[in-house]
């Protein structure tokens, strides 16, 4: 495989407008196959947008993106993305099965036909997914009756089905409690390292999944910066990308605490823009 | 013609009964259509109900009223009108869902449409005074005199519009479940919310020649959502959805045929005691394995 190949996500001096407003420029990022990296920051720092510019759902104002070697939007089959959302309530009558499966075909015309060599593959990898995020127990089972756990496993699942190169996650942790949190974590590093896929894990709290990162990209001030946990998330680094005086404290648990971030100007509308 | 075409009333002899019922063209031509009707109504009604659309499936069925008014008004054939219009509402109702604005705002444009659409078949009919006989079949169903022609009509329509939705059944599907994965993958969601809007009105249009305007419901959303009660499996619950909607028809027919009670109000009827009964059941098979976990807790 070539260097070029590597190279999941490459941001060069790149920047996104949205209505008028600049959303983050002049970031410059890159992240590399089999990476687990959490994206940060407060709340309107631009990570949905981080995320969509990957897509190539959203296009650059300027600077430019490689996204597994080609143009944002030209790799969209090898990309699994699982979009922010707020879960399925308990009327939703799909089976998680059947949602997963829709990761491989739900974007195919025409009639299925039952039977056909084709059909059992697809079988076949539906479930191998869900043995991978230990989801077998209650695949079957309408999604809407699901713990937001047991949901989001199948999600993943549905995001892994097509193998891609690249997982895009938006906030899959927001609506789980700690234990949760901790627990897909620790599944998303494990099939980082089994399926040899890069992960952008949109987060809001860096605590649970702390121990299970490669890499954090930050967002903030308009801004980016990139790179190991422990280098990104100091004092002096915070506050050059806020430009405010910011303190991380260590607490004794090993947690870390970032005082002083200043709110981001409120925006109508999308939260997550 | 044969001796059974005399019609004697119900013998409670099934054979006889049976084939009573097909003893006159236009009940053969009403049994024809409602099939068709029906197999229609069991697709789409699925999707619908998925789609949490069934307002939008309700006004475009208050929107056929002035649809067949207007056409009565204007000397055009009854489906000319039903088409027409029906067409034109799932237009709107794919401009309204365009907007993307709250769902509370789009529940209202919704409901404002609904209102527009029945004062204009109110002024419909007053224009047209002699339409009042017809008010009550155009509103309630009527399975009396539906021609050969209408049953062509309907049946190319249906093969169309069903074989449509097979076409784009994993898209829609999709879309319908996970809006957002699916316009991320590359999925045109927009263009299938609003072909599906279209393809629903072609079934509310059919579905009022049998049914009437205002019980449309009967066979494009109680079979469905009866369906969508016993299974979440997507196959096996369009099955269900159809096989619901021929029953209800048939049956509706067959009674309507022998006693002189409307059409619409069995096949509503069937149709309602079924949702009934299976929402009854599973509210007691759940409480059961309830009651099971309980005991077993304790």
């Amino acid at each position: 495989m070539s260097a070029e190949n590597s190279v999941a996500v490459a941001f060069d001096r790149a920047a996104v407008r949205l209505g008028g407003r600049t959303i983050w420029s002049d970031v410059s990022l890159s992240v590399a196959e089999a990476d687990f990296v959490a994206v940060l920051g407060p709340n309107g720092a631009g990570k949905s947008t981080l995320i969509k510019a990957i897509l190539g759902l959203l296009p650059l104002a300027s600077g430019t993106a490689s996204i597994l070697g080609r143009a944002p939007g030209a790799a969209k089959g090898r990309i699994g993305y699982l979009p922010q959302r707020h879960g399925f309530d308990s009327g939703t009558r799909v089976r998680g099965v059947d949602l997963v499966q829709l990761g491989l075909d739900g974007a195919r015309w025409g009639i299925p036909l039952p039977g056909t060599q084709g059909r059992k593959r697809d079988a076949a990898r539906v479930a191998e997914v869900i043995d991978l995020v230990s989801a077998a127990a209650y695949a079957r089972r309408p999604i809407g009756e699901l713990s937001g756990g047991e949901q989001q496993r199948l999600l993943i699942a549905q995001a892994l089905v097509r193998r891609p190169k690249l997982l895009l996650l938006d906030e899959p942790l927001d609506s789980l409690d700690l234990p949760n949190q901790a627990a897909v974590a620790a599944l998303v590093r494990r099939i980082c390292a089994e399926e040899h896929v890069a992960v952008l894990l949109v987060a809001h709290d860096i605590n649970p999944i702390i121990g299970y990162l490669d890499r954090v990209i930050y967002l903030a001030g308009g801004g980016a910066l990139e790179g190991p946990p422990d280098q990104v998330i100091t004092s002096e680094t915070l506050s050059r990308l806020y430009g405010a005086p910011i303190e991380v404290l260590h607490a004794s648990d090993g947690r870390l605490v970032v005082v002083g971030e200043p709110e981001a100007p409120f925006v109508h509308g999308d939260r997550h823009a | 013609m044969p001796e059974a075409a005399a019609f004697q009333g119900l013998s409670w002899n099934p054979l006889t009964d049976l084939h009573q019922l097909f003893a006159y063209q236009f009940m053969v031509n009403a049994l024809e259509a409602g099939t068709i009707v029906a197999v229609m109504a069991g697709v789409t009604g699925w999707f619908m109900v998925l789609r949490r659309q069934t307002f939008a499936g309700h006004t475009l069925s208050v929107v056929a009223f002035p649809g067949a008014a207007a056409a009565s008004l204007a000397g055009l054939p009854l489906a000319v009108g039903y088409f027409g219009f029906c067409g034109l509402g799932a237009l709107a109702l794919g401009a309204i869902a365009g907007t993307r604005r709250s769902l509370g705002a789009e529940s209202a444009a919704i409901g404002s449409l609904q209102a527009l659409a029945l004062a204009l078949g109110f002024l419909f009919v007053s224009l047209y005074h002699g339409v009042l006989n017809g008010l009550d079949s155009l509103l309630f169903g009527t399975f009396l005199g539906v021609t050969t022609q209408q049953v062509v009509v309907l049946l190319v329509v249906a093969v169309a519009a069903v074989g449509l939705v097979a076409f784009a059944a994993r898209p829609l599907f999709f879309a319908s479940v996970d809006a957002d994965v699916a316009r991320a993958g590359g999925l045109p969601v927009n263009a299938l919310g609003l072909g599906f809007l279209l393809v629903l009105g072609l079934s509310v249009a059919e579905t009022s020649q049998i049914t009437g305007a205002l019980l449309v419901f009967a066979l494009l959303v109680t079979p469905a959502a009866t369906a969508h009660q016993l299974t979440a499996r997507p196959m096996l619950g369009i099955a269900l959805s159809v096989g619901f909607a021929l029953a209800v028809t048939w049956l509706g027919l067959a009674f309507a045929y022998f006693s002189i009670y409307p059409v619409g109000f069995y096949v509503t009827s069937l149709s309602f005691g079924l949702y009934v009964l299976v929402r009854t059941g599973r509210v007691l098979v759940h409480r059961r394995a309830s009651a099971r976990l309980a005991l077993e807790a304790a």
